[in-house]
């Protein structure tokens, strides 16, 4: 099986080690962890990766700054988005899907939601 | 003369009644008769009727089986028999049907257990990750934030000294508005003293916070020996309410919480203790 990269973009260790046991059942996956949006910025441009998870509230660069950049961007756009963010209004999901995410989870997660969520956008 | 009269015509009209009764009544007995030869003319036809019903039915049977050829019949036992074999089937279909069912509600049982698990795995990994007690605050915060889904809140911490509980950190509320609380004193003080747990399942209505009156009062002790308090105001807005898992959520929390703040403060504490030991020593041997 192909090693599936998947980074996930939370300021929150908990978070972070949480999103990580939700997916570990998914065999071939590879997690790469950014702790703001800036450090996602940077991983996203140093490798490819099939999917990232990224929280919306965040220090130095938020999610929602960081996934209209990789929208922006012609060689980076088709990479599914998941948000995962305490902002559970309509107004901040209408926001985020209409930057063009594959799915919004509020927290408290669920991890089986974000497992059920990642292997549905990534077809496993 | 005249009554011997009346006597005879008295006489002779009696005699007239009962030729009269007598005519009624033969009558009656002829009709009898024959409403009766009827009847049994009438049962002996039905009997005949039923006898020719059943030579019919005989008849028809026969014709049948001598239409049908041996290989109908064959076809006919076929039918009967896939007809069984579809009953079998249907039933056994319920059967897996019921079974699927139950299934699926171990399945989101045990799921339910898992995600339990996980968050209670995180959490008392965060918490025992470090000794430095503003690090162990943050990762509480961070706990009621991600994995409960509160939305403000606040730590309070006890100082035995002067009896009193101190808010040490906020969230979603200004820490200034957090009053210091003494030992038994209103809700939160009542819940350090006794050390049960205090919840309301849903939130009050109104926007505004009444610091006095948590949603969640949760106290952090080490056996006897108290450390603080958790006090949840208000939750996330897509939290409705808390669930079960919360509750133990909030209990295993405050339990490593205690022992998480207590090693911090110890480790503080000796660290102080060895720098002014150190600094001591220091002083006397130079």
């Amino acid at each position: 099986m192909a090693l599936v990269k998947v980074l996930v973009v939370e300021d929150s260790p908990t978070m972070r080690q949480l999103i990580y046991f939700s997916l570990k059942p998914i065999r071939g996956l590879q997690i790469i962890e950014a702790c703001d949006g800036l450090e996602g910025l940077r991983k996203l441009n140093q490798e490819d990766f099939h999917i990232a998870l990224i929280d919306i509230n965040m220090p130095l660069m938020d999610g929602l700054k960081l996934i209209r950049m990789i929208k922006e961007n012609p060689i980076k756009r088709d990479i599914p988005v998941v948000i995962i963010s305490t902002e559970g209004g309509e107004d901040a999901r209408d926001k985020a899907m209409a930057l063009g995410v594959n799915a919004y989870i509020t927290k408290p997660i669920q991890a089986g939601n974000v497992f059920r969520t990642v292997k549905e956008i990534l077809n496993l | 003369m005249e009554s011997q009269k009346g006597t005879g015509r008295l006489e002779s009209k009696n005699s007239d009644s009962k030729k009269e009764l007598f005519s009624k009544g033969k009558e009656f007995l002829e009709i009898y008769n024959k409403v009766s030869s009827f009847t049994e003319e009438l049962l002996h036809q039905n009997e005949l009727l039923k006898k020719r019903i059943e030579e019919l039915r005989a008849e028809e049977k026969k014709s049948r089986e001598e239409t049908l050829g041996p290989d109908d019949l064959e076809i006919q036992k076929k039918i009967e028999k896939l007809k069984e074999e579809r009953n079998f089937l249907l039933e056994q279909y319920r059967q897996k049907e019921k079974e699927t069912q139950d299934f699926m509600g171990r399945y989101h049982e045990i799921e339910m257990e898992n995600n339990n698990l996980a968050n209670l795995y995180v959490a008392s990994y965060q918490l025992h990750s470090t000794l430095d007690i503003q690090e162990v605050l943050d990762i509480v915060i961070e706990i009621i934030i991600n994995l409960i889904g509160a939305q403000a809140f606040g730590i309070l911490l006890f100082h035995e000294k002067q009896n009193i509980f101190r808010p040490v950190k906020a969230e979603g509320i200004e820490l200034s508005a957090l009053p210091s609380i003494g030992m038994g004193e209103g809700i939160i003080g009542n819940v350090a003293e006794s050390g049960e747990v205090y919840y309301r399942e849903q939130a009050p209505d109104v926007e505004e916070i009444d610091v006095s009156h948590p949603m969640v009062c949760v106290p952090m002790k080490i056996k006897d020996h108290l450390i603080g308090v958790i006090v949840v105001y208000k939750l996330l807005q897509q939290k409705e309410r808390l669930t079960k898992v919360d509750y133990e959520l909030f209990t295993l929390l405050a339990g490593h919480a205690a022992t998480a703040i207590f090693s911090a403060r110890l480790y503080t504490d000796s660290i102080r203790k060895r720098k002014t030991i150190k600094g001591f020593l220091d002083l006397v041997t130079s």
